[in-house]
């Protein structure tokens, strides 16, 4: 979530003099012999919008639920604003949730569910019904208020939910899957209106979400999770141009992964693969030590594709296998000599009956020295 | 929390373990002691001291009931179901080598099926009544009285069980494939007796059953009897009363399970090359079954301790255990007695209750 | 498409014929003018006005009404207790235990149920009464309650207790503000349930009543045991009549509600 009208980056996370908001420090869950978190650290800061990424059965709802006071953790300490929330119920937590099924109360009205929360707390009553209809406002809810949660649209529910959770003005904000329900017209839209709720009331989000191009959308850092254990934490650019391993690379995007071994280059590094192949010339200032089994990735889209020989650091030559025609990109499957199939991407900027290429059609495909990166593990 | 909680479950607790579990451990107790003329009218109690009264409880009452031979022929009952579950599935593979599913192999399942179980019934009766007699001269049993009403509830549950499946499938099956807007309607009127008077329901068949009864009545009229039957205080009557009475608890599981079957999968099994019969036979019944078993334990567990029916519309022909209880209850106040008729028949059913409760998990999977 | 065969017509006629025309013939001959009640000798209504005329009848009706009333209230708030406990609760000491004596007494024999209890009444030196009913019928009903309201619990989404709880109630204030709204419904088939089976119970009120609390079922059978009289047909036919009209109105409120909630549903999705 980069702030647009300020020139400073929020990067609180690269500032070490920041406080953070949520501290995991080394938590384990086990459900008896089940290991759902295993061992982990992570420091979330205040007004961030950080996503929690990963396949089912990864533990990032259980992560969520330990926040939320649900679930405690068998080992290690969770820390709000500096303090061990263990103990602490979920009733007394500054800590609101926003649940996948949205757990509307469906007795009460769109209004008594905003006020659910208020009228627990210790807000005198005339207050209370202000700060319904700013929430009411904000989520632009008004004219529904009187509706029971059956009389409202999948969308006005989920936006009911969040003002719900967000009528206490909690220090933190859980969303789980929020937007899992909405078809995907739906959910595109809704992305932009929770990053702007979230720009307004200035509130710490942690979003859990299986689906990655919503996390890429809204986080300021996403959290990819894997077996209980974070594989990675960074911005989303980072995490998709710089993935630090192959499972991260893999999991985020699209992807050619080649095997090969590493060797010593001059300004940079050579990635040695197949037979008859030329290396791969790669320009970093981390070279991996000459000789180490490595994966060389590159993104399909960073792969281009030619008729004749191209002037690049990197060339190799193929057939084409397949088309995938997906409208607006094309990706080519393409096969290098040795086997191995590689993905290329282009945009379809010409009408589709002025294509350039066919089936086993000859090409040679090519990429820079700085498009694709080297990953050791 | 912790303390609201603690007192959640104390208060329901405490309530079951004082008005369930302490009375069952007094009538265990009772069972073992003696008749007496006092108040209350057993002995020993409590009043001559704690070990006093243990030793001086004993195993007489079960001895008189004849407890030993009760528990003999359950083991034969439960052995003989048991095989049956061995014994059907070969006789179905032997008279149906391979299935065709045509009309005459789905017809030969059916009568198959139909004729192990009637033979299994069949044998299960006679051994019932025939063991009588012969376990009569073999154990010593003091009052014959209590075994043989042992006996003759068992066989009444079970005969009576086969007849309610065999009326009570058919309506459950007629629901199931009714049209979707009737079937609430249907499932109402099949519910709405469960909420009649019991009492009042099988009252309502003496005036139909009795020898001067709109039944007898009708036949007369028509012409199909020339004297009236005799039917009430009959076993006859006590069976009709049965299967009325519990057919909603038939008829319930069985509709619930059809209900949730898939439509699919019998048009699957007819393109498959199935006839409509023989789709019926291997695809509907067999998903069914849970339903059936579920039916069928519903049935049995609560006519084998029944008392209303046989002692309304039994008349004094018909015995069985729960009216005998009550009578040696109330009429003869022999409450030692009477407790250990009470614990043999509970041994008696916790059986087929664990059964049906395993086949409740089952089904919920 | 199912199919609905000549087969399934007459079976589902022949099936509703056999559980309806019994009461039936017990409705016609209510009205029967003779006292012989096979015969019928034209229509009145004197057998009501009979009816209304014998105290005693009144009076165990008054009394049965009681028990359910009182009984079923208990039973509803230990059952519901009791369902919330084996849904919610998670493991306790003493959890298999629990399970066994919550469902065993619906696979009970009644005879044994009653006769344990009035062993236990007498061991503790209780006087039998309207207070021994009470107890008795509130025990088995309220395993009745619980299977009713355990049902309803299994389906509930535990997320809304967990919202409650996150936007700051108590543990009692969510299943009071939350859990209970929703599962009313259950709570009151539950009661309803429980109120039946005491109107209807004969065999434990016979071993747990006194000289002084006769309930009516228990009135109904020692009439019945010397036939059939018109008034117990006429009080029979008032006891159907009464659970007939609660059962079908209850029912036509529920489907109303839910098609209401569908057409909601179905409007709020097209705006």
């Amino acid at each position: 979530m980069a702030q647009p009208n300020t020139n400073v980056v929020f990067a609180p996370w690269d500032d070490p003099a920041a406080k953070p908001i949520i501290q995991f420090k080394n938590v384990t869950k086990r459900f008896g012999e089940f290991t759902a978190i295993d061992n982990l650290t992570l420091d979330i800061y205040p007004q961030e919008f950080f996503a929690l990424l990963g396949p089912s059965g990864c533990g990032k709802t259980t992560l969520m639920r330990m926040l939320g006071g649900f679930e405690s953790p068998t080992e290690g300490q969770i820390l709000l604003d500096g303090v061990d929330i263990g103990p602490v119920p979920p009733n007394e937590r500054p800590v609101n949730m926003m649940f996948q099924s949205y757990a509307l109360f469906p007795h009460l009205s769109v209004w008594d569910n905003i006020a659910f929360g208020l009228k627990r707390s210790n807000m005198p009553k005339d207050q209370i019904g202000d700060r319904v209809e700013k929430m009411l406002k904000l989520t632009q809810l008004g004219k529904f208020a009187k509706r029971k949660p059956h009389q409202i649209s999948g969308g006005q529910r989920q936006r009911v939910a969040l003002a719900r959770s967000l009528a206490k003005a909690p220090k933190l904000l859980l969303l789980d899957e929020p937007l899992g329900a909405l078809d995907k017209k739906l959910r595109n839209e809704t992305q932009f209106e929770l990053m702007d709720i979230q720009e307004t009331t200035g509130t710490t989000f942690v979003i859990v979400t299986h689906d990655q191009e919503e996390a890429m959308t809204v986080a300021s850092r996403v959290a990819i999770m894997v077996d209980g254990s974070l594989a990675q934490v960074s911005t989303p650019d980072q995490i998709y141009e710089a993935p630090n391993s192959t499972y991260v690379a893999d999991f985020i995007g699209d992807v050619n992964l080649i095997e090969g071994k590493a060797a010593a280059a001059k300004g940079g590094m050579d990635v040695h693969w197949g037979d008859h192949q030329p290396p791969i010339h790669i320009t970093t200032d981390k070279p991996l030590p000459a000789g180490a089994h490595c994966h060389f990735a590159i993104r399909p889209e960073k792969v281009s594709i030619s008729a004749t020989t191209p002037k690049a650091a990197n060339v190799v030559k193929g057939t084409i296998l397949d088309i995938a025609y997906l409208g607006n990109i094309s990706t080519y499957h393409v096969e290098i000599a040795s086997g191995v199939i590689f993905k290329a991407q282009t945009t379809n900027s010409k009408r589709l009956s002025r294509r350039t290429f066919t089936w086993e059609d000859e090409v040679y495909l090519s990429w820079t020295d700085t498009a694709g990166v080297v990953l050791s593990e | 929390m912790k303390f609201g909680r603690t007192l959640l479950v104390a208060i329901p607790y405490t309530w079951l373990l004082v008005f369930f579990l302490i009375p069952f451990g007094i009538v265990l107790k009772i069972s073992f002691s003696d008749i007496a003329l006092a108040i209350p009218p057993y002995t020993p109690t409590l009043k001559d001291g704690f070990w006093q009264m243990l030793s001086g409880l004993d195993l007489e009452n079960y001895a008189f009931i004849g407890a030993g031979a009760v528990f003999a022929v359950f083991a034969v009952l439960v052995i003989s179901v048991a095989m049956f579950q061995i014994v059907y599935p070969r006789v179905r593979r032997a008279l149906i080598p391979d299935a065709r599913y045509g009309v005459f192999d789905s017809a030969a399942a059916a009568l198959t099926t139909l004729a192990v179980a009637l033979v299994n019934v069949a044998l299960i009766v006679a051994l019932v009544s025939f063991l009588f007699p012969v376990l009569k001269s073999f154990v010593d049993i003091p009052d014959f009285l209590y075994f043989a009403a042992y006996l003759s509830s068992l066989k009444i549950a079970i005969i009576s069980t086969f007849l309610t499946l065999l009326i009570g499938y058919p309506i459950a099956y007629g629901m199931a494939r009714a049209a979707e807007h009737w079937r609430p309607t249907l499932l109402m009127l099949v519910i709405l007796p469960f909420w009649t008077s019991f009492l009042i329901r099988v009252y309502a068949w003496i005036g139909i059953l009795s020898t001067e009864g709109y039944l007898n009545q009708l036949l007369l009229s028509i012409g199909i009897i020339s004297e009236p039957l005799a039917i009430l205080n009959t076993p006859v009557a006590v069976y009709i009363g049965i299967v009325y009475t519990y057919l909603p608890f038939m008829v319930l599981p069985i509709y619930a399970a059809l209900e949730k079957m898939d439509d699919s999968l019998v048009e699957a099994a007819e393109d498959l090359g199935c006839t409509t019969l023989s789709a019926f036979w291997l695809v509907t019944a067999p998903l069914s079954k849970p339903g059936v078993i579920a039916g069928c334990f519903l049935v049995f567990i609560p006519t084998l301790g029944e008392f209303v029916i046989p002692s309304l519309l039994g008349g004094s022909n018909t015995v069985m255990i729960g009216k005998v209880l009550w009578e040696e209850f109330f009429n003869n106040r022999d409450w030692p007695v009477a407790s250990a008729v009470a614990v043999i028949l509970l041994l008696i059913l916790i059986i087929p209750i664990v059964l049906f409760q395993r086949n409740q998990e089952e089904a919920e999977q | 498409m199912r199919r609905f065969s000549w087969f399934n017509a007459t079976s589902l006629t022949f099936g509703f014929a056999f559980l309806y025309l019994p009461m039936l013939m017990l409705i016609i001959y209510s009205f029967n003018e003779s006292r012989l009640v096979t015969v019928w000798a034209g229509f009145s209504t004197k057998w009501y006005g009979e009816l209304m005329q014998n105290e005693a009848f009144l009076d165990a009706a008054w009394v049965t009404i009681k028990v359910a009333f009182w009984s079923s209230t208990l039973a509803t708030i230990l059952g519901t207790m009791a369902a919330y406990i084996m849904v919610r609760a998670g493991r306790f000491r003493g959890r298999g235990l629990f399970s066994g004596m919550i469902y065993a007494p619906l696979v009970m024999p009644e005879v044994i149920t009653g006769l344990s209890l009035l062993l236990f009444f007498i061991a503790v030196d209780v006087d039998r009464g309207i207070l021994t009913i009470v107890l008795a019928h509130t025990t088995f009903a309220m395993c009745y309650v619980s299977v009713v309201v355990t049902s309803r619990l299994v389906s509930f989404d535990n997320s809304l207790e967990e919202a409650a709880l996150d936007l700051g109630c108590t543990p009692f204030d969510a299943f009071r503000s939350v859990t209970l709204p929703i599962i009313m419904p259950a709570v009151i088939s539950g009661w309803l349930l429980a109120f039946t089976l005491s109107l209807d119970d004969l065999v434990i009120a016979t071993f747990t009543s006194g000289p002084s609390s006769t309930t009516l079922p228990i009135k109904i059978f020692s009439a019945v045991r010397l036939g059939v009289t018109p008034e117990i047909n006429a009080l029979s036919t008032i006891m159907i009549l009464l659970v007939t009209v609660g059962v079908i109105s209850a029912s036509l409120i529920s489907r109303s509600l839910a098609i209401k909630a569908k057409a909601d549903e179905r409007k709020a999705e097209q705006q």
